[in-house]
């Protein structure tokens, strides 16, 4: 099997880019897994993905993992299920908790950084270290996007490297779930963004 | 004429002083976690009652919510 023949007739002046590129992931969960996957399929060279948890029958309602992955860490996961859709993109996995001491040296030098974490505190966590280290990098978060339906309320805010892809208002609660469709559709506009700002460098 | 500053792209008054925490009190943001960015710089959160909005500023506030 050739890259040559897996990305056939890709766009002739992204592709490229694409393939030279590294886009960080923050969190391997219902947003990380589903974007990584995304990323791999549309070309992008090299991947770096942390998260310390492993595997719950819970998440399988929206995070891309399978039954027989329940306990294994997602990292490891989620390495395998990339692997069998592209065997080309270059992996770099982390299992471990991130903080505001390791987020830089793990994410130095990616091109794009993605916020995939669950609570909010992680991600106001991963925010101010970002702006604080690598101010210039684009970094592109996702907040609010429980529920189902309400596809046209899911919006990309930006200012300047920055963004945040959601629909802003729409919180967990008893009930109010994050599922499949509406995690994905973030996810994937994350990864589409990713993807244009590598494309627009 | 009213002083101003821009907050999500909507123009909103602005006084002499004004900090992030006034801000957030006049646009009735409730939410515990919020990103402020004022002209392009993010305030971190310990700094929201001191960190002071120039009159004509860009401001960006949005909401985090856990979900992911």
């Amino acid at each position: 099997m050739k890259a040559s023949e897996y990305f056939c007739e890709r766009d002739p002046v992204a592709f490229p880019k694409w393939q030279k590129a590294t886009v960080g992931i923050a969190g391997a969960g219902g947003l990380g897994s589903n974007a990584a996957m995304m990323l791999a399929r549309a070309g992008i060279g090299r991947l770096i993905v942390a998260d310390f948890d492993k595997v719950s029958l819970s998440n399988l309602n929206r995070q891309n993992f399978n039954i027989d992955q329940i306990g294994l860490p997602k990292t490891a996961a989620l390495t395998m299920n990339i692997r069998m859709a592209n065997p080309f993109v270059e992996l770099e996995m982390h299992e471990l908790r991130l903080t505001a001491n390791n987020i830089p040296g793990i994410f130095e030098g990616v091109d794009v950084m993605i916020e995939a974490f669950d609570k909010d505190s992680q991600k106001l966590i991963l925010i101010e270290t970002w702006f604080k280290h690598c101010p210039k990098t684009a970094l592109i978060c996702a907040s609010g996007l429980a529920g189902y339906g309400r596809s046209e309320e899911i919006m990309i805010q930006k200012e300047g490297s920055f963004f945040i892809v959601g629909d802003q208002h729409s919180e967990l609660s008893e009930g109010i779930a994050p599922i499949a469709p509406r995690v994905m559709i973030v996810a994937a506009m994350q990864a589409n963004l990713a993807l244009e700002v590598i494309a627009g460098k | 004429m009213t002083k101003k500053i821009t907050i999500n792209g909507n123009e909103q008054d602005w006084h002499d002083g004004m900090t992030v925490r006034d801000a957030l009190k006049m646009m009735n943001y409730t939410f515990p976690m919020l990103v402020t960015k004022i002209n392009g710089e993010l305030i971190p959160r310990k700094d929201y009652d001191t960190a002071v909005i120039p009159e004509g500023a860009e401001v960006m506030i949005v909401h985090l919510i856990s979900g992911g």
